[in-house]
């Protein structure tokens, strides 16, 4: 490329550059700004040792971990069934798993609401709801990571070695499948946690504890704390990036599209 | 299976309530196409859909355009290597970084009390005394460019690895300018893949609610909002119109995923 172009290139990257920065900047020099006059981490010892942070916290940590189990335990069998015995429903069922791209999550949530909160279906107060819907709403991410993972190994030797040495469905899911594709799920099931730990309109409409709400409503009461809370998250988002980044080789486009905006 | 169990309980079932409840009357359960009728004269609410699609519309193609150059300088561009990676890195964080603590993060950095608006202001211009507000639809495109300029390097970066070197050589070695490269050959090349990002970025900002919602409190008047008012309380009066005005959403994000894919097809052709 000539001369020209490449000061362009430079030009383009530093705007990009302070266009990703100053808001993270200015975040965390606000942050620091609790005590009039000077810089100090007040803010960050009023938040961290609320309990409804703790509370919040913790409570979307579960939330998070849930999902993951629920979603290996729904999507793993039926991935490694697809591909072994029923090929003929693999369209129909990636169909299904893309069916969130489309819904947005208000929809999704306003749907759900109307559909549990009348008998016979009167869940929607059941935690379990808010996991099946975090599920639902990880599944793109979660189902592609579980067919990369198995279309890397030979699910039918590996399914017939196991077979004729006299193992079960269950051992060979578990105990030979699923070790098999742990470091390629890896990176789907770190997606889901990092839409879980920053999902907001899921728990804030059906009414559960979460870290999000929690801090949208921090934004309503305080000035200096949330921004705290921003920069904690900024970092939780870093780190999980920064987890997939080194297992799962991290396929560009798989980036989330239809998460917690 | 539990597979279809599952997606029926929780994702097909309740999406068809959506679109059964739109066409079905409130009291006497009757067939009716009265929401529909009613949503589409309905001044408030084609007003909500008029603004998220021009928000969708300009976040698109600004991060668009802005992702594409940014990806085209990464790569192409005659940056040392590790730009690139860093930059893919940065995008993958940004893209995911929305929500709740995306609008806190602009409103540290551009509220009135904001870290720049207090620098701006200190060197003479308040950007509040000249129109400038965080809280409306400009204020608001701007946080959204946040998170769509980098889905757009993220997607666009492997067209662009697509262009092959010898194109360049052969377009050069025929005595085409730089100009005929770029309108003959590249550019109808990466047209669809620009194209189809572009669409997945609309629905991208489409969907959004959280960060619309943390920054303005509900104030601007996008469908997702008027959404969430009305599944906290029912200010359209009939739940019938709630509903058809949910599955309106629905269309559109269908009808964008639809585009994308032919689009899709179309790039393929000659990036694989």
């Amino acid at each position: 490329m000539r001369r020209g172009g490449q000061v362009w290139a430079w030009f383009w990257m530093i705007l990009g550059i302070v266009y990703f920065f100053l808001p993270l900047v200015a975040t965390f020099l606000f942050s620091l700004r609790a005590k009039l006059g000077v810089l100090s981490f007040v803010a960050y010892q009023n938040v961290l040792s609320d309990p409804d942070f703790v509370y919040s916290f913790s409570a979307s940590v579960l939330w998070a971990v849930l999902t993951m189990v629920v979603g290996i335990l729904i999507f793993v069998p039926t991935a490694y069934v697809i591909r072994l015995r029923l090929p003929q429903f693999r369209t129909p069922v990636e169909f299904i798993t893309l069916l969130p791209f489309v819904i947005p999550a208000i929809v999704y949530v306003f749907s759900l609401v109307r559909t549990f909160s009348r008998p016979p279906l009167l869940i929607v107060d059941s935690p379990a709801l808010l996991v099946a819907a975090y599920t639902v709403l990880s599944m793109p991410y979660m189902y592609s990571a579980v067919d990369t993972g198995l279309r890397a190994i030979d699910v039918r030797t590996l399914t017939e070695a196991a077979q004729s040495l006299g193992a079960g469905w269950g051992t060979i899911l578990f105990r030979i499948i699923l070790p098999s594709i742990r470091v390629a799920i890896l990176s789907g099931t770190f997606l889901s946690f990092a839409i879980v730990m920053g999902e907001y309109i899921l728990a804030q409409y059906l009414v559960k504890p979460a870290f999000a709400p929690y801090m949208a409503y921090l934004i309503q009461q305080k000035a200096y704390e949330p921004a705290a809370l921003a920069v904690v998250s900024f970092a939780l988002t870093w780190a999980s990036m920064g987890i997939i980044q080194l297992f799962g080789r991290g396929a560009p486009g798989r980036a989330q599209v239809a998460g917690g905006h | 299976m539990p597979f279809f169990l599952f997606a029926l309980l929780f994702l097909l079932y309740p999406a068809s309530i959506l679109g059964a409840r739109s066409f079905q009357d409130t009291k006497t359960h009757a067939f009716t196409f009265k929401y529909v009728v009613q949503l589409l004269h309905d001044p408030y609410l084609l007003g909500a859909y008029w603004i998220s699609i021009k928000i969708s519309l300009l976040t698109a193609v600004g991060g668009g355009v802005f992702g594409f150059l940014l990806a085209f300088s990464a790569i192409r561009g005659g940056l040392p290597r590790f730009v690139r990676s860093s930059l893919m890195t940065f995008c993958g964080v940004a893209s995911n970084f929305a929500g709740v603590p995306l609008a806190f993060a602009f409103i540290a950095l551009l509220s009135p009390s904001g870290e720049l608006t207090r620098w701006l202001t200190s060197v003479g211009f308040n950007p509040y005394y000249h129109g400038f507000t965080l809280y409306t639809f400009w204020g608001l495109s701007m946080v959204y460019l946040y998170f769509q300029f980098p889905l757009m390097v993220l997607i666009i970066a492997p067209a662009i690895d697509g262009l092959r070197r010898e194109w360049l050589e052969a377009a050069e070695n025929l005595g085409a300018s730089s100009f005929q490269y770029w309108r003959y050959v590249a550019f109808p090349i990466l047209l669809p893949a620009i194209l189809g990002t572009m669409i997945l970025l609309f629905g991208n900002s489409f969907g959004a609610f959280a960060t619309a919602q943390a920054l303005t409190g509900g104030q601007i008047n996008l469908v997702t909002i008027v959404i969430g008012s009305e599944l906290r309380g029912d200010i359209l009066g009939d739940p019938g119109l709630g509903y058809a005005l949910a599955l309106g959403m629905v269309v559109v994000m269908a009808l964008a995923i639809v585009g994308r894919t032919i689009l899709q097809r179309k790039s393929e052709r000659w990036l694989r």
